[in-house]
């Protein structure tokens, strides 16, 4: 259930070398733009043919320049959602979500026709035709007729990048299914870090055609030299638990036996999520607060304090709910005499957490 | 009805008729064919075929006729060759019917160009992607997505071939029932005294004809945009 890419070509003024194993779930391909993720999805797809490349899905060899394999897009047996979903626009939606069902006969079956229109829920939608549908509504289209596509793997170029907020919100936690509930490994294109954070169970961070890092969601946007998008987008996740729903609005989640205030989440009790919390959205503070109106209030050991040219520091705090990373000002950690080691307590403001920040698991 | 036109020039409309959709049908395939390379493919040569295609628009039809002459008469290169399995066209229907494809190419390609390059090739991308092949993509997405551009080229190529004259004059003459076309016929009737109003009466007919293939192709084109989404 892995994926093994190595891909190395050269463009005009860029390089891409890449190399990197992604294990099952949904693996993140991380950049801004003009890093190489799209040439690197289109390359495992087989619509382009780099100079060099070893690609294997789940243990089959899909190119291997040293062996002069290479394998046609067609006979691949992937799944891409692409940006702007390429519909037919000759065909119905059903005809649309069954191209290339009747071509993928000999693979085992995802879901069948029936669940994929159910979970995707677009039922009413069959007999239209795509130029009838809205953005979102295509996008589900899309996910449905690659999945029914009966693929190894689902490819995703960007498929929320042409989508406006809400929308995006529409549509997300449909890939959160797909990469819970279906044994299905995602590699998923992207240059948003709320995405990121949301889907991601391993990233691969690509900087100027090359890996940056590869790991664990978690570890990965955990670190506080991770800037990749600069100091504004930084922001641990933390994984919760949702406790109950207090009448006042507010939600109260335990992450690690954490108690944490968030605003009304519609997720059921018991439910995982992973909460996004923007570094620049965290007080620290030497001593334990009182008299604040910010709900959360969590101790913690600063594990290490970064900072660049600019006026700004993060500081990396390492606290019983797990990793949290906080953005302050240089002179704020110097006046507090933060350093590693040091106990403080985080402060964050429930209201600041937003509600496209709180994903599944 | 049946008796406005005289038995020669009922023959002529039958005969320019029966030339123009075979000229047309003749042209389609090679049509679709060089316009998907010309607007999809980059190969060696391709600017040269791409005149080549063009050549009958702009060369004087006569020309194009002496060509064809040369080329598929009886003596000619590729006429003596045929005539070996029986394929004539010097002097024939057949050969009124190739002179009007001819003529009719650059129009029937250009349309067809246009509307191939007016598809996203992403759009065969993601049907590649779903496990079609080189050929099933084109059948299942390219051929129906440029049907618009298709058919409005297939009635200016029909269009084209009822009113071709120099070339056919020129490679198959102008032989009653059988290359005496509806413009070769009122080019005869215009040449012997008293034979104006029967030319006027074809001439009426060609206007019919080619007003009745301009809706057709308007209608057509309409239906299938509307079909195809792209209204």
């Amino acid at each position: 259930m892995s994926v093994e890419v190595q891909i190395r070509q050269g463009f005009q003024g860029f390089d891409l070398d890449v190399s990197f194993e992604a294990p099952a779930g949904l693996t993140v391909l991380f950049g801004s733009s003009g890093s190489g993720k799209t040439s690197v999805i289109n390359a495992v797809a087989g619509l382009s043919r780099p100079a060099q490349s070893r690609i294997v899905v789940s243990g089959g060899v899909l190119s291997d320049s040293a062996e002069g394999r290479w394998v046609p897009p067609h006979q691949r047996g992937l799944g891409y959602v692409f940006q702007e979903g390429r519909l037919f626009p000759h065909m119905s939606v059903q005809k649309n979500l069954l191209y290339g069902n009747k071509l993928a006969k000999g693979r085992a079956e995802i879901a069948s026709f029936d669940q994929v229109v159910d979970i995707l829920g677009i039922g009413s939608l069959l007999g239209r035709r795509p130029a009838e549908l809205s953005g979102g509504e295509k996008q589900r289209v899309a996910i449905g007729r690659a999945l029914l596509a009966r693929p190894k793997l689902i490819l995703a170029d960007e498929p929320l990048a042409a989508l406006d907020e809400p929308r995006k919100a529409e549509i997300l936690p449909y890939f959160e299914r797909l990469r819970d509930e279906f044994s299905l490994p995602i590699l998923y294109v992207t240059h948003s870090i709320a995405e990121v954070a949301r889907l991601a169970t391993t990233v691969v961070a690509l900087k100027d055609g090359k890996v940056d890092r590869v790991g664990a969601a978690a570890e990965v946007l955990a670190d506080p030299s991770f800037t990749p998008m600069g100091p504004r987008a930084v922001g641990a996740v933390l994984e919760a638990k949702v406790v109950t729903h207090h009448e006042d609005g507010l939600t109260e989640l335990t992450a690690n036996g954490v108690a944490l205030m968030l605003p009304q989440l519609s997720h059921a009790i018991g439910d995982q999520v992973r909460v996004r919390v923007a570094a620049h959205d965290v007080i620290l503070s030497k001593e334990a607060p009182k008299g604040l109106s910010a709900l959360n209030i969590v101790e913690g050991r600063v594990q290490s304090v970064r900072s660049g040219g600019g006026p700004g520091a993060i500081v990396s705090v390492d606290t019983k709910a797990g990793r949290i990373l906080a953005r302050i000002t240089r002179r704020s950690a110097a006046a507090l005499d933060l350093s590693e080691g040091v106990t403080c307590y985080a402060v964050m403001k429930s209201v600041s957490v937003a509600p496209q920040d709180i994903g599944t698991r | 009805m049946s008796d406005w036109l005289g038995p020669q020039e009922w023959a002529a409309v039958g005969l320019s008729l029966k030339v123009a959709f075979w000229a047309m049908m003749g042209a389609v395939v090679p049509g679709v064919f060089v316009a998907y390379a010309l607007a999809r493919w980059e190969f060696f040569g391709k600017q040269f075929v791409n005149v080549l295609v063009h050549l009958p628009l702009v060369l004087p039809p006569v020309a194009t006729g002496y060509l064809l002459l040369i080329t598929f008469g009886t003596q000619g290169v590729v006429g003596s060759a045929l005539k070996e399995i029986g394929v004539v066209f010097a002097f024939r229907w057949t050969g009124a019917a190739l002179a009007a494809a001819v003529m009719a190419f650059p129009l029937l390609v250009r349309a067809i160009r246009l509307s191939i390059e007016a598809i996203d090739p992403k759009l065969e991308q993601a049907a590649a992607t779903l496990g079609a092949s080189r050929g099933r993509v084109f059948f299942t997405v390219t051929l129906p997505l440029m049907l618009p551009g298709l058919l409005a080229g297939m009635v200016l190529a029909f269009a084209k071939a009822m009113g071709e004259f120099g070339a056919t004059i020129t490679f198959v003459s102008n032989i009653p029932g059988q290359t005496r076309t509806l413009p070769s016929a009122i080019y005869a009737f215009l040449q012997v005294p008293g034979g104006e109003p029967a030319a006027m009466r074809l001439v009426v007919v060609s206007i019919i004809v080619a007003a009745g293939a301009l809706i057709l192709s308007e209608l057509l084109a309409r239906r299938i945009a509307a079909k195809v989404g792209q209204a």
